[in-house]
């Protein structure tokens, strides 16, 4: 093998209250491609950041070609051929598809652009990617696969000696997949090195050469895709956790006690084209059901489903054994379902209201405008559940933006609770909280449960979801592979099932 | 390969269909008036409709710039007012050549829609109270120069307003139509063929995109609202050829007439789509419509607006449409 | 200090006394009131009285603007219900029965047109700045349509009491302008009204998420919009006695925009101020009762009003306040680019 093209040595960011990257290092072949692994908050985006340039360091060193580097912003490491291309396409969809590879960069002659030799260029480009399409045509009329294409054309337009790849295959079904990794593997063959950030376990193993392991900010050690099976890559993002959590009193009912409980809601072939495959599923009352499965595994997708944040293409849901639709969030809401999102601020918190206002909106708006919960009541309810959940500031009037993460999402989870769901969906409710709040939520979880409520626990946090779950249900590559008993599961049997799919 | 062969079938009249709606229209509009009265058929209606609209079309031509990045410039009514009203105070009451005259007005014009271009891209003030203030500024002006109209007697003026340019036969046209339809290419070639041009539609894209693009959107955003200032000052002068006066209340709820228009013409207004030929369509339109209902005599002159609105609407749920099957 | 200033009325309160101070030390007798005929005179109840219609509006394009529309359909909807009240009373004798039904159609068909402008908005989707730009071209035609091309001049003690009577001294303009601030302000405090619709324009997703029916709250707040609209066309028309269908209200949908902007209310939605914008209106109506009492000439009302909205606008713009903290700008070197903490999007 050559001699490294790009070496990151002992980087360090640290942003105010989190240290991101803490003395990482990573380094680039030509001919190669590498894949950056790691769970949500590894660090692996702020990583490709400093190597853009889109963040300073506060510690360590870039040296492209043997040159320590430091860009500027993301146009100055394009120019000196390190190109990005991210999950979200960032063209324009009303332009063509010559365009949106060639401008800015267009050939002109005394500033006429020159349509031609224009869209010429760009079939070469595109067909260096194996892409034929008419390049006249307008993107937005292009596949979301084509469309992430264009956006690696125009990256390699430059004269790019690096392809950073921000999870390019996220948005794309197998065989547009399929078609992508074969252009990753075609240009590796042209000599480019390329970063290739999936959540996907197959497509790494598919692709890449080899890889590098973040955990929490840390480098866990770089490996070639040879000699790591899928198991020992995912123990390696996961890790076990450090500290043991205090063991949770025992007040939960047993398994054997929910499994007698009425079915509350049955899902039969429920599913989703784009989201996840057809799956059926019953939960009952006062029942815990773990979804386990890695980021992109479809575990979102299914619990938006249970609630009606999206409508589902195919099968049916029965609530207390009466078909019924589920095609609004209102719907959800009005069979008492409750759905906390793992997108705290795009889907959960209206930031500049209270937490008061916060807290109260799902009651208010299952009421309707017209009766309206008293203000006394809503301070009530308020100093009640920041009390209980221990929310700091511990000010009904503070406006929600400005809490830290983990109060933010208390704020959320109270505004559920006070809906008495009878199913929770809890997605990531967990993540980016410190381990005290982590413990209070797995408890309340528990004694929610105690009380008949259940409860759909999603976490990437295996140890988590085995310590709460009555039943897990594993996802892999959007569809549920496994559906088990919580009974003498451990955390490998679980996770050997995400990285394999085979039940172990 | 498979799966993405398949995506070639791609219909170009997609895009296009709103602007042929408009091309229908004009012509099913043509064809009744015709039939309906003799003097309609005659070429003259056609060009008329340039000679009474030469100003209107120059100030939405200025117009689709802005709409294509998504903005929208509520000022141009009051900067065409305005550039009467200077164009009467310099000739009339301090005896300025003609030439001299026009330059001022263009560049004061250009520099009022540079103003408000700068307000949007620096202070982040929405294009749509940007622009209202500059509304209010420049009809402020207008009054603030002269409350009284300005009958505009200049020699030059009048030769370049009075002067016919022969079609053969019995057409003709004005310098005024000249100059828009110069006005016109000019647009469509920048549009088409600069840099600049793309980088307009792809603001009205997607403005975040097209800044990790590379593209100069800044630059780019203060442009369009300088050329919808620019525009807008010529239309003003356009509009001193045609009527020979310089008037503070000319052009009020003129901004309403470009902007429907510009949708007519097939531009959406959330930006990124649309062409110039469209807006010319759009103009032609209002005016053709205009046209008939003084041709009929019995119909009143607010049927125009009630027209125009239902054309608005009609327009306006089809973009819905083809928009929302594309996505 | 600085939390003062950060307070979202600050600023417009600031113009607002700021102009009325001038209008003091300029001219000492300005704030006089007198009593003549048991009715109050003098330019603070000029303020409030005529400013009433554009109060009127400012309240309900407030609530439009927090949802993150806009209503440029009011002044149209000015002349509409002004000139079908004048119709009917032309046509039928005095009395107050006759009033009373003028009112009620007007209201009647005001109602109707923010139906529309709902139905477009809510259930088609349509950008709310475009969907309520057909009204705006559409509805003086449709006023003139009603009003048959004339000013409709009437003589009714009971309609024009709507607009230039006077109850316990005061102008009535004045109290039902007060009547509908209260009304408002009860309507969306006391009910959960003004909770929902900051949640909307706030956060469209997290609103539908957390199972808020959205459209219908839309459909609401451009129903009461032109409603309030219609209130004011009933004004003006009753004020000068009569209906002119192509001048009542004519661009009085920008200043309630402006009102409402100057108000502390963002185009982008969210958090909203009834009360900032009564106080917009009364800065843009001070603003020219100013230019009057001053004896500055009139036509500067225009170019003052420009110059007063953009400082008021450019002191509330967060990035004008960060290029004034980091100045000098070191030239050639752009602004770091802001945090992005609201992406917004407009027309």
């Amino acid at each position: 093998m050559s001699t490294e093209l790009l070496t990151m040595t002992g980087i360090r960011k640290e942003f105010p209250g989190v240290l991101a990257l803490d003395g990482v290092d990573f380094r680039l072949f030509p001919g190669e491609v590498h894949a950056l692994m790691g769970e949500n908050g590894a660090g692996k985006s702020t990583l490709i950041k400093v190597l853009t340039g889109v963040y300073g360091v506060d510690a360590g060193t870039t040296t492209l070609a043997g040159t320590a580097v430091a860009f500027g912003g993301p146009g100055e490491a394009q120019q000196a051929g390190v190109s990005t291309v991210y999950q979200e396409v960032n063209l324009c969809p009303n332009l063509s598809v010559a365009e949106n590879v060639c401008l800015g960069r267009e050939p002109r002659r005394f500033g006429r652009i020159q349509w031609g030799p224009m869209r010429r260029r760009a079939e070469e480009l595109l067909a260096r990617l194996d892409v034929h399409v008419d390049v006249s045509a307008e993107l937005s009329t292009c596949s979301i696969a084509v469309q992430q294409l264009v956006a690696i054309a125009r990256a390699l337009d430059v004269e790019a000696r690096v392809l950073v790849l921000d999870e390019p295959t996220s948005s794309l079904d197998t065989g547009e997949v399929e078609q992508l990794l074969k252009v990753v593997r075609s240009l590796r063959e042209q000599g480019l090195a390329i970063l290739f950030v999936s959540h996907f376990i197959d497509q790494v193993f598919a692709v890449a050469d080899r890889m590098t392991v973040l955990r929490n900010g840390k480098l866990i050690g770089e490996y070639r895709t040879a000699d790591i099976t899928p198991v020992e890559l995912v123990t390696k993002m996961i890790g076990k956790e450090l500290q043991v959590l205090e063991t949770l009193e025992d007040s939960g009912p047993t398994r054997a006690e929910v499994a007698g409980a009425p079915v509350l809601l049955s899902a039969e072939d429920l599913g989703r084209k784009g989201g996840v495959e057809p799956f059926s599923l019953d939960i009952h009352a006062g029942e815990v059901v773990g979804l386990a499965g890695l980021l992109g595994s479809g575990r979102t997708e299914l619990a938006r489903l249970l609630f009606g944040a999206d409508h589902a293409d195919t099968g049916s849901v029965k609530i207390d054994g009466n078909a019924t639709s589920l095609r609004t969030p209102r719907a959800g809401l009005d069979h008492r379902i409750a759905f906390l999102s793992e997108n705290r601020k795009s889907e959960g918190l209206v930031e500049e209201l209270t937490v008061r206002e916060n807290i109260v909106l799902a009651l208010q708006a299952s009421r309707g405008w017209a009766r309206p919960l008293s203000r006394r009541r809503q301070d009530e309810i308020a100093r009640k559940y920041i009390k209980t959940l221990d929310i700091r500031p511990a000010d009904p009037e503070a406006l929600v933006g400005n809490l830290s993460g983990g109060n933010q999402q208390k704020v959320l989870l109270a505004r559920w609770l006070i809906t008495e769901p009878r199913l929770l969906i809890l997605d990531e409710p967990t993540r980016g909280i410190d381990i005290g709040a982590k413990t209070e939520i797995q408890r309340l979880v528990t004694q929610l449960s105690a009380d008949g409520m259940a409860v759909v626990y999603i976490s990437a946090e295996l140890e988590e979801v085995l310590r709460l779950s009555h039943r897990v249900v594993v996802l892999r590559d959007r569809k549920v592979v496994a559906k088990r008993e919580n009974q003498g599961l451990t955390a490998d049997d679980v996770m050997a099932t995400m990285a394999e799919g085979v039940q172990a | 390969m498979t799966t993405l062969t398949r995506i070639k079938g791609y219909r170009p009249q997609q895009r296009h269909l709103p602007i042929l709606a408009t091309m229908a229209l004009l012509i099913g509009a043509y064809i009744f008036g015709a039939s309906s009265y003799d003097a309609f058929g005659s070429g003259q209606v056609v060009l008329d409709l340039f000679i009474n609209n030469a100003f209107l079309l120059v100030v939405a031509v200025g117009m689709t710039f802005v709409i294509l990045t998504g903005g929208i410039d509520l000022s141009v009514g009051s900067v065409v007012a305005l550039s009467t009203v200077i164009s009467g105070d310099l000739l009339q009451k301090h005896g300025w050549p003609a030439y001299a005259a026009i330059a001022v007005v263009l560049v004061v014009g250009a520099l009022l829609g540079a103003g408000m271009g700068a307000l949007i891209h620096f202070f982040e003030i929405q294009p749509f109270i940007a622009t209202l203030i500059g509304m209010f500024f420049a009809r402020g002006l207008c009054y603030t120069i002269s409350t009284e109209a300005y009958s505009i007697d200049n020699a030059t003026i009048a030769t370049l307003a009075q002067t016919q340019i022969p079609l053969g036969g019995e057409l003709h046209i004005s310098i005024s139509v000249v100059a828009a339809l110069v006005v016109v290419a000019v647009a469509v070639y920048v549009l088409a063929f600069t840099r600049f041009g793309r980088t307009v539609y792809s603001i009205g894209g997607n403005a975040q995109s097209a800044m990790l693009m590379g593209l100069k959107t800044g630059r780019t955003k203060i442009a369009v609202y300088t050329i919808s200032g620019f525009c807008s000052a010529l239309g003003g002068l356009l509009l001193v050829l045609y009527k020979s006066s310089g008037d503070p209340l000319n052009g009020v709820g003129l901004e309403l007439t470009a902007i429907a228009a510009v949708v007519i013409g097939g531009t959406i207004l959330t930006g990124g789509s649309g062409y110039v030929l469209g807006t010319v369509l759009g103009i032609m339109v209002l005016g053709i419509i205009q046209t008939l209902i003084t041709f009929d005599g019995t119909l009143n002159s607010w049927w125009t607006s009630i027209i125009t609105g239902a054309l608005l609407f009609v327009f306006i749920v089809l973009q819905r449409l083809v928009t929302r099957r594309t996505r | 200090m600085t939390g003062l200033t950060k307070k979202r009325l600050f600023w417009p309160v600031v113009a607002l006394l700021v102009l009325l101070l001038g209008d003091l030390i300029a001219s000492p007798s300005f704030f006089k009131i007198e009593l003549r005929d048991g009715h109050l005179y003098g330019n603070l109840v000029d303020i409030l009285k005529n400013g009433a219609p554009l109060i009127l509006i400012a309240i309900g394009m407030t609530l439009v603007i927090a949802t993150r529309g806009i209503d440029l359909s009011v002044g149209a909807v000015v002349a509409i219900s002004g000139s079908l009240a004048c119709l009917w009373i032309a046509d039928h004798p005095d009395g107050l029965g006759a009033t009373l039904v003028a009112v009620g159609l007007a209201l009647g068909l005001s109602l109707v047109l923010g139906v529309w402008n709902g139905w477009l908005v809510a259930a088609l989707g349509i950008q709310p700045i475009i969907a309520t730009l057909i009204l705006m071209v559409a509805g003086r035609g449709i006023a003139q349509l009603i009003s048959g091309g004339q000013i409709i001049t009437i003589n009714s003690a009971p309609y024009e009491w709507i607009g230039s009577g006077f109850v316990l001294t005061l102008p009535s303009a004045i109290l039902i302008a007060l009547a509908v601030f209260v009304l408002a302000s009860l309507l969306v405090r006391r009910s959960a009204l003004g909770l929902l619709v900051e949640a909307v324009g706030g956060n469209p997703e997290a609103s539908r998420l957390a199972g808020l029916r959205s459209a219908r709250l839309t459909w609401l707040v451009y129903v009461f919009c032109a409603l309030c609209a219609g209130i004011a066309g009933l004004m003006i028309s009753a004020n000068v006695h009569s209906a002119d269908a192509n001048h009542a209200g004519l661009f009085i949908e920008l200043d309630a925009i402006l009102a409402v902007v100057v108000g502390g209310t963002q185009l982008t939605g969210g958090r909203f101020s009834v009360g900032g914008a009564v106080i917009g209106a009364l800065l843009i109506q001070t603003l020219t009762t100013t230019v009057y009492a001053l004896g500055i000439p009139p036509e500067a009302i225009m170019l003052f009003k420009a110059v007063v909205v953009l400082a008021v606008c450019l002191l509330q713009s967060p990035a004008f306040r960060r290029r004034l903290r980091r100045r000098p700008p070191r030239p050639g070197q752009p602004a770091p680019a802001p945090a992005p903490e609201k992406v917004e999007v407009t027309a």
